[in-house]
């Protein structure tokens, strides 16, 4: 019988011929992620172990992305506790304040590739399955015991296939396809499963908007989200067609646990409204709503084709007075990338705060934490209450475009009623 | 293994955020991080909860982040098990991991109110409401399970069990 893309992943890492959903393995892993902000417990939990040297320090990444630079003593003091552990266990790559997001700055320095197992002290690691790997969050415990011994127990995950069709209308985005989907899963709706995403419109996808879908998978309670590797994933790590040979894909009579049909010819601007992630609408039902600040960034949408689609709507025009425009850039990279094509120029022009890359206000940890009774609207990934500030805040969740239009109109506000600059 | 307290009655979808808000991510001394327990929900509980307490949910108990500091943070507020319909799959791993019993009970919030005292026996998978006299039985948590939870934790387990850990494929 024929195997998903996750069952056969976990089975080479667990030193399997086959392995079926359902059944526990315990797997290599073959990257272990790890944020300033869950750093300090996962090795605490690694010497609790009774190990003090991590397995292998080159296929551990540490990050100082959440509150970089540090915006208070006791981030500063996490930072440099991250910075002494490095030293300690020979740990080269850290990236330090300067790097940005763990899930942007690890892919984009080709850390992950096809068929890898990466494990990650963070819920969006599921982010990974963009470029073929399995992918997935872990508590700190969880972490700390890969510190110590390189593996990890997991079941193997039944798989939800979600096949997409179609070619996205002008200002509608990979962004808005993931909370269409979530809108109709639910936040539960694919709990301790694997996603993979396929069809003419995932093929057509670049690895930007597959990290964007991938990252958001953990919203819909989804242990992975993932995309077979092909020409696309190719070009993003810079190889070679004859090196995409072994690559690990789906066969094509493998077994799925649900399979759903989306198309996006139709499909509108989504906006995700408070509390909760699914509460899904078409942008027509939610128009007008004032907003008292915007947030372009995150690992979900911070990369240079957000920012560019933000700085299309913005160029030439202001920002509604009042209202504030908070754009961060989810890596160095992206930040460079954005200077050098004048896109920070223009946002700036029109109003925008561009701070330096890191998770920003994303998780409320400091960059534009919201008071009681104002209202955000962010192209990051959750919109809890308490989210991003005051318990009494309320935040929407959107596309760039959306965050670039409504940013000029100070409302709710659908792109493609503002003509493009 | 017997938990015997008062519950807690929360809702569907309580997320990581509402358990413990980011604000306090910066913690590393979980009785720091007890004293914001369930803030998001209930500011008071962590004065209010008394150990051995049991926190009863609904569904997808724990979703969002995979922050440590959300169970932690209710391990040391006194919190003694967590009963719910269903779990987000991180902060499961993540209650187990640090010994703090997650037991999942689909009938659980039509058979128990706020304030009721409820015993659980862990070995034998049975949750007794005392107010009621009604008994449930939740889905029972395999042997190794039971060992990581009363051994204090997975780190505590793998210090006793490390070369099985090491060498043995499951």
């Amino acid at each position: 019988m024929g195997r998903t893309i996750s069952e056969k992943i976990l089975a080479r890492a667990s030193g399997l011929e086959e392995a079926e959903a359902g059944e526990i393995v315990k797997a290599r892993v073959d990257v272990a992620l790890i944020p300033d902000l869950t750093a300090i417990l996962s090795f605490k939990a690694m010497r609790e172990t009774g190990i003090d040297k991590v397995w292998d320090p080159e296929r551990v990444f540490l990050f100082l992305d959440h509150v970089a630079p540090a915006s208070s003593i006791r981030a500063a003091a996490i930072h440099k506790e991250v910075r002494r552990i490095a030293q300690e266990q020979g740990i080269r790559n850290l990236y330090d304040v300067d790097a940005g997001v763990c899930h942007q700055v690890l892919a984009e320095e080709g850390h992950v590739r096809p068929g890898m197992v990466v494990v990650g002290a963070d819920s969006h690691t599921c982010t990974h399955g963009a470029l073929g790997a399995f992918a997935t969050g872990l508590g700190s415990t969880d972490i700390g015991v890969v510190l110590a011994t390189g593996k990890t127990w997991l079941r193997v995950p039944e798989t939800i296939r979600i096949n997409v069709e179609g070619d996205f209308p002008s200002m509608v985005t990979p962004k808005d396809l993931i909370l269409k989907i979530i809108g109709e899963l639910g936040v539960e709706g694919a709990s301790y499963k694997a996603v993979e995403y396929s069809g003419g419109t995932i093929r057509r996808l670049g690895v930007s908007g597959r990290m964007t879908i991938c990252n958001m998978t953990v919203e819909m309670g989804g242990k992975t989200g993932i995309v077979e590797p092909d020409a696309e994933t190719a070009k993003y790590l810079n190889e070679r067609e004859l090196e995409t040979l072994g690559w690990i894909k789906s066969d094509p009579d493998a077994e799925y646990e649900r399979i759903y049909s989306f198309e996006v010819d139709e499909l509108e601007p989504q906006v995700s409204c408070p509390d909760e992630v699914d509460n899904v609408k078409p942008i027509g039902e939610v128009e007008g709503t004032p907003i008292d600040q915007v947030f372009i960034g995150s690992c979900t949408n911070g990369r240079i084709e957000d920012l560019e689609a933000a700085a299309s709507i913005l160029r030439g025009r202001r920002v509604k007075r009042g209202v504030r425009l908070i754009v961060v850039p989810a890596s160095r990279e992206v930040y460079r990338k954005a200077l050098r094509a004048g896109i920070l120029e223009a946002l700036a022009e029109a109003g925008a705060l561009i701070c330096n890359p890191s998770c920003g206000p994303c998780f409320g940890g400091h960059i534009g934490i919201l008071a009681d009774g104002e209202v955000g609207l962010a192209t990051s990934n959750r919109n809890f209450k308490g989210r991003q500030g005051s318990p009494e805040a309320r935040v929407y969740l959107a596309s760039p475009y959306v965050a670039a239009a409504s940013a000029l109109k100070g409302a709710i506000t659908d792109p493609r009623e503002v003509q493009e600059a | 293994m017997i938990i015997a307290g008062r519950a807690w009655r929360f809702g569907d979808d309580v997320n990581t955020d509402l358990i413990l808000p980011g604000r306090y991510l910066e913690l590393t001394d979980p009785e720091e991080m007890a004293r914001h327990a369930m803030e998001g929900v209930l500011p008071s509980f962590s004065e209010r909860v008394k150990p051995g307490d049991i926190i009863v949910a609904g569904r997808n108990f724990g979703c969002g982040s995979s922050r440590e500091h959300a169970p932690l943070a209710l391990k040391h507020a006194g919190v003694g098990a967590i009963v719910a319909e269903s779990f987000a799959r991180i902060f499961y791993r993540n209650c187990i991991n640090i010994g703090l019993p997650a037991l999942q009970c689909h009938r659980i919030s039509s058979e128990v109110m706020d304030g009721d005292d409820l015993e659980i026996d862990l070995n034998r998978g049975t949750l007794k409401n005392l107010r009621t006299g009604v008994r449930l039985q939740f889905t029972p948590l395999p042997n190794f399970i039971v060992k990581i939870i009363t051994e204090g934790g997975l780190t505590w387990y793998l210090r006793m069990h490390m070369e099985e850990w090491i060498d043995e494929e499951i």
